[in-house]
């Protein structure tokens, strides 16, 4: 490999440096020539919040993925290809909405989303109850136990567990309004930190 | 060579650089250059599910920027108005000012065959083998052309030609 070895290569020419905002140019025109000629499989961003860096990634027909840090944004980006498409651009534009929506929602001024949402990484019983979850009011919280009656299915409470945790649409597709029976918070695929966090928000902001 | 085949954002940014530098030496460093980049990787996305876990990336990426220079160059010839043929020299343009010249100028001043052969092979990476199969001719060939450029764009960057220079050159 040595022989084409990048530094090796650039020692021996003056290559002037390509500005990175000129890349960032031809890239964000790269992402919409492929949505034009519908080469995209997903258009993904990062933002930040108050609970960390998210992942959002969108396929042509709605919102499929929203990730926390933790879950390590390149492995979500592995698994997210295999399982949708590796025709994948990072394409801040095709995500406005949804990120517009969630800096609403983390200064305390949006309850609910309005966005069009792809389920196509959850089935069967799981997108049940993921389907569900928007119907626990902001602000309030339900049990794993709740959650299992709510959707026709009083004992199949570990499955609502289940169904929780491997949420791919977290915050969006409210996953952390779900707690133990006795009040302790349970497990959250952000972290115990960002669903306290999420939670004391919405408790905040749903104050009158 | 990869294990599992990576989202394509991943080949933009770890191969973007290496194929605008290639679509430069070959173009020039305008729009031309980036309308050959935006094009090779609309391509390229388009071909990324079918390509075998196996291929270099990099060389693929650089022998379809290679196919999209030609169809560029074309369209511009196309479009430009004929001034009948062009001896192949040369050029001259920048000189006066050679101090000056960046790169992408020293390199358009290289016979055709020089300049892609160091763009395709010292800035592109792409073996002397594939190199030959996009020029045509030898192996040895590509290597020697390479060489001859790589030459000629160390004399024109580093011992840049003055007035001085073709005076003395003249009178001794």
């Amino acid at each position: 490999m040595t022989e084409h070895d990048q530094s090796a290569r650039l020692d021996l020419l003056p290559v002037p440096p390509t500005p990175p905002a000129h890349l960032d140019a031809l890239r964000a025109r790269l992402a919409d020539a492929a949505a034009d000629a519908e080469l995209l499989d997903l258009a993904f961003r990062t933002i930040d919040s108050p609970v960390g860096d998210l992942l959002l990634a969108t396929s042509a027909q709605g919102l499929v993925r929203v990730a926390f840090a933790n879950e390590n944004f390149d492995a979500v980006l592995d698994t997210l290809g295999a399982a949708v498409g590796r025709r994948i651009l990072n394409a801040p534009a095709r995500l406005d909405a949804p990120a517009r929506q969630l800096d609403d929602y983390f200064a305390g001024r949006r309850r609910a989303f309005d966005l069009t949402l792809d389920l196509r990484l959850s089935a069967g019983f799981r997108r049940l109850v993921q389907q569900h979850l928007p119907e626990i009011p902001y602000g309030r919280t339900a049990s794993y136990k709740e959650m299992a009656a709510l959707v026709g299915n009083p004992g199949a409470v570990r499955a609502v567990g289940t169904a929780c945790s491997t949420n791919p649409l977290p915050i969006v597709v409210p996953c952390h309004r779900v707690v133990r029976s006795d009040g302790s918070l349970g497990g959250y695929i952000g972290g115990f930190a960002a669903k306290q966090a999420l939670l004391d928000l919405e408790h905040a902001a749903a104050q009158p | 060579m990869m294990t599992t085949k990576p989202p394509f954002d991943r080949v933009v940014t770890e191969h973007g650089e290496t194929v605008l530098r290639v679509c430069r030496a070959v173009l020039g460093a305008h729009t031309d250059a980036d309308d050959a980049w935006s094009e090779t990787f609309l391509a390229a996305l388009g071909a990324w599910p079918a390509l075998p876990l196996t291929a270099n990336v990099e060389a693929w990426l650089v022998t379809i920027a290679h196919r999209k220079a030609i169809d560029i160059t074309r369209a511009r010839s196309r479009h430009a108005i004929p001034v009948g043929d062009l001896p192949e020299r040369a050029s001259t343009r920048g000189i006066p000012d050679a101090g000056d010249l960046d790169l992408w100028a020293a390199l358009a001043t290289l016979p055709h065959k020089q300049r892609l052969a160091v763009a395709y092979h010292h800035l592109g990476g792409l073996p002397y083998r594939d190199v030959a199969e996009l020029l045509g001719g030898s192996t040895d060939a590509a290597r020697r052309a390479a060489a001859d450029g790589m030459t000629s764009l160390r004399a024109i960057l580093v011992d840049p030609p003055s007035p001085t220079d073709f005076l003395s050159k003249e009178t001794s």
